[in-house]
């Protein structure tokens, strides 16, 4: 019989730890399908974060470093100068990336370092139980905005692939999504894009995909794509927000 | 050569080819040298947006099997501490120059002792300690440089090294062997280079827990700080305190001078173990029995020496550019056996060799030189 889909080489088969109905999963698998149809498992160097994709290191099945909250930028950011050879990602939440580690995104983006982002971003802190993000839509209700973000006293929510795109030597900034079937091939198409572009040396690559937490927003797994659909897409608009050149004649 | 100028020449000799760095008064040369010299020599020289992102980009390079250096002065350590507790929970090897300054807060930018705990006694979250090497002339800047980093190596930890802004600014002649150039040889990774003579030949120095991409390897490499079950959390911290325990019973290092027949032993490190030792000769030729003990190993403490030196002595005066922090564990050593006494200025001011001088008077109790005593106004007197 002629086997037509099965686990990428780039994932162990250690069983995720993720809630059920969250599209983290989903998101490792893209990621591990890019490092696979690039061929290059061998010679990738992942860095994961803090919050729920704390033990990315148990399931990507490539070379892995646990980094602090927020500093995976930083971190990739001298291992590929020590292996501009080699394949290097991040793999970050949004309460990593776009609030303890902002800083670290926006210099890595600046500097051109050669490595892929992987922004998940589900607008609220996962792991320590909800509490609002920067990416946290106004009126949403958090552990920490228990009436709902109020933005006079917090603020609107970070566009991060926007923010990121004034940045020249961030050669390639696309947002995705990952709730319905249609978008998650795109979203892995987008990954693909800018592992590829990093291997051709052009310069900082970031895809932020929209993801649920269904167990944070209090939504069962498919309430919880409805919400994403419904809520997120307008206030995080989809698409390519920069790529190289030669892709805009295309 | 400026002492700032060794600190970046010893990172070199040691086939150091990294740096991650951000400017910060008394040590920028450290970082203006290393601009300069490592593109020369085929490395890396980087400047970042802030103490964090240095420590983690040392991180990085050091989990990627590279000899790499990050130097910074106090309000710079301090924010370096979350990834100095992450080196040492993902056992990293790597090499921190801190020239101190005075504090606390923004302080001032005169040479201070005031890091002495934050550097000792871990100064990130958890159980660990750094080793810490305290030089205290030029040439040792150099020597103490390339011994950090086998340290490093062999015990798979980050090595301090504490020096001060006088140090850091004082010339003095050196001598670099000849025929070990640094930018000949060495490979990019530089780990590759003989052990020194003056380290114990634990582990092999090739590295291959290092995340390079897994290539030919059967298994994967990881470096991680996290044991989530208690149980493995307390089993690391467990192989932790036995490496130190080794690095305890192995490594302490110590300048004794005058110190066999000495009736009073100073202690002092860095700078002021050079006024201290200025003081040591003046009492020595007025024919009072003077000696001093300066440790070069900061952690590991030369207790060892200390508590052999208390078996003899009759007390010991520490003397530092502080409030009295170093002292601590010279009490400890000690642990009752003879008084400790203390000397010394905080914020940014070095103790003279008169001041000292006259604290060693007062301890002994010896009369004359009234003029001396009059001039000598310094804080306790
Ligand atoms: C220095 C530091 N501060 C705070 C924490 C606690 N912490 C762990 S995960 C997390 C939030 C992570 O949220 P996000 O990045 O959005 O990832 P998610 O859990 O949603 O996947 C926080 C605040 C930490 N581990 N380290
Ligand atoms: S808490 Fe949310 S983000 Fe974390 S695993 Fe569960 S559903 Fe996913």
């Amino acid at each position: 019989m002629k086997k037509i889909f099965e686990r990428p080489q780039a994932l162990t088969d250690k069983p995720m730890h993720y809630c059920p109905g969250c599209t983290h999963g989903i998101i490792h698998r893209l990621v591990a399908q890019a490092i696979d149809q690039l061929g290059v498992r061998t010679r990738t160097i992942g860095v994961g974060p803090v919050g729920c994709a704390v033990f990315a290191y148990e399931y990507f099945n490539c070379d892995m470093i646990q980094a602090a909250h927020g500093r995976a930028p930083a971190v990739a950011t001298g291992v590929k100068r020590v292996h501009p050879d080699r394949v290097v990602f991040t793999y970050q939440g949004d309460g990593d990336l776009a609030a303890i580690g902002m800083a670290e995104t926006v210099h890595a983006a600046a500097r051109g370092e050669k490595f892929t982002t992987i922004f998940v971003n589900n607008a609220i802190y996962g792991m320590t139980g909800g509490q609002m993000a920067p990416t946290t839509l106004v009126g949403q209700k958090t552990t920490t905005t228990p009436y709902g973000r109020d933005a006079e006293e917090t603020g609107e929510p970070i566009k991060v692939s926007e923010l990121l795109s004034t940045i020249d030597r961030a050669v390639y900034v696309a947002r995705v999504s990952v709730h319905n079937p249609r978008h998650v091939i795109q979203a892995g198409r987008a990954i693909r894009k800018a592992f590829e572009f990093q291997l051709r040396g052009l310069g900082f690559t970031m895809v932020e995909v929209l993801s649920t937490c269904p167990t944070n927003w209090g939504l069962s797994p498919l309430e919880a794509l409805g919400w994403l659909e419904e809520k997120m897409l307008p206030v995080f608009p989809l698409g390519e927000f920069r790529k190289p050149a030669e892709e805009e004649a295309v | 050569m400026r002492g700032n100028e060794a600190f970046g020449e010893g990172a070199l000799r040691a086939g150091c080819r990294y740096t991650f760095a951000y400017p910060i008064t008394p040590q920028s040369e450290i970082v203006h040298f290393l601009a300069r010299r490592l593109p020369e020599a085929g490395g890396v020289f980087l400047q970042v947006e802030s103490e964090v992102a240095a420590v983690n980009m040392v991180f990085g390079a050091a989990a990627a099997g590279a000899r790499v250096v990050t130097s910074s002065s106090s309000p710079g350590m301090s924010l370096m501490q979350e990834g100095l507790s992450y080196l040492a929970g993902a056992r990293l090897p790597c090499v921190i120059v801190n020239v101190m300054r005075g504090g606390p807060g923004l302080g001032n930018i005169a040479p201070a002792q005031g890091d002495y705990l934050q550097a000792v006694k871990g100064g990130g979250h958890g159980d660990y300690r750094l080793i810490v090497l305290a030089p205290s002339s030029v040439p040792e800047i150099i020597e103490l440089m390339e011994l950090a980093f086998e340290l490093a190596d062999t015990y798979r930890s980050p090595v301090l090294v504490l020096g001060d802004g006088v140090l850091g600014q004082m010339m003095e002649p050196v001598t670099v062997p000849e025929g070990d150039s640094p930018s000949e040889g060495d490979s990019p990774l530089g780990a590759q280079r003989g052990q020194s003579p003056l380290v114990s030949p634990l582990v092999s120095p090739s590295k291959p827990w290092a995340v390079t991409g897994q290539g030919d390897r059967p298994e994967r490499n990881i470096i991680s700080s996290l044991h989530i079950v208690p149980e493995d959390n307390e089993r690391f911290n467990r192989e932790l305190e036995q490496v130190q325990m080794e690095i305890r019973r192995r490594e302490q290092r110590v300048e004794e001078y005058r110190v066999d027949d000495a009736e009073l032993v100073l202690v002092a490190f860095g700078t002021v173990a050079r006024v201290a030792k200025a003081v040591v000769d003046r009492a020595r030729a007025g024919g009072l029995r003077v000696g001093l003990i300066r440790p070069i190993t900061l952690w590991p403490f030369p207790d060892e020496t200390v508590s052999r030196a208390a078996a003899r002595t009759e007390s010991f005066l520490v003397v530092e550019m502080n409030l009295g922090q170093m002292v601590e564990d010279v009490r400890l050593a000690v642990n009752g056996q003879k008084p400790v006494h203390f000397y010394g200025r905080p914020g940014g001011t070095v103790p003279t060799v008169r001041e000292v001088w006259n604290e060693v008077r007062r301890i002994r109790e010896v009369s004359g030189g009234e003029e001396d005593l009059r001039t000598a106004a310094g804080p306790n007197g």
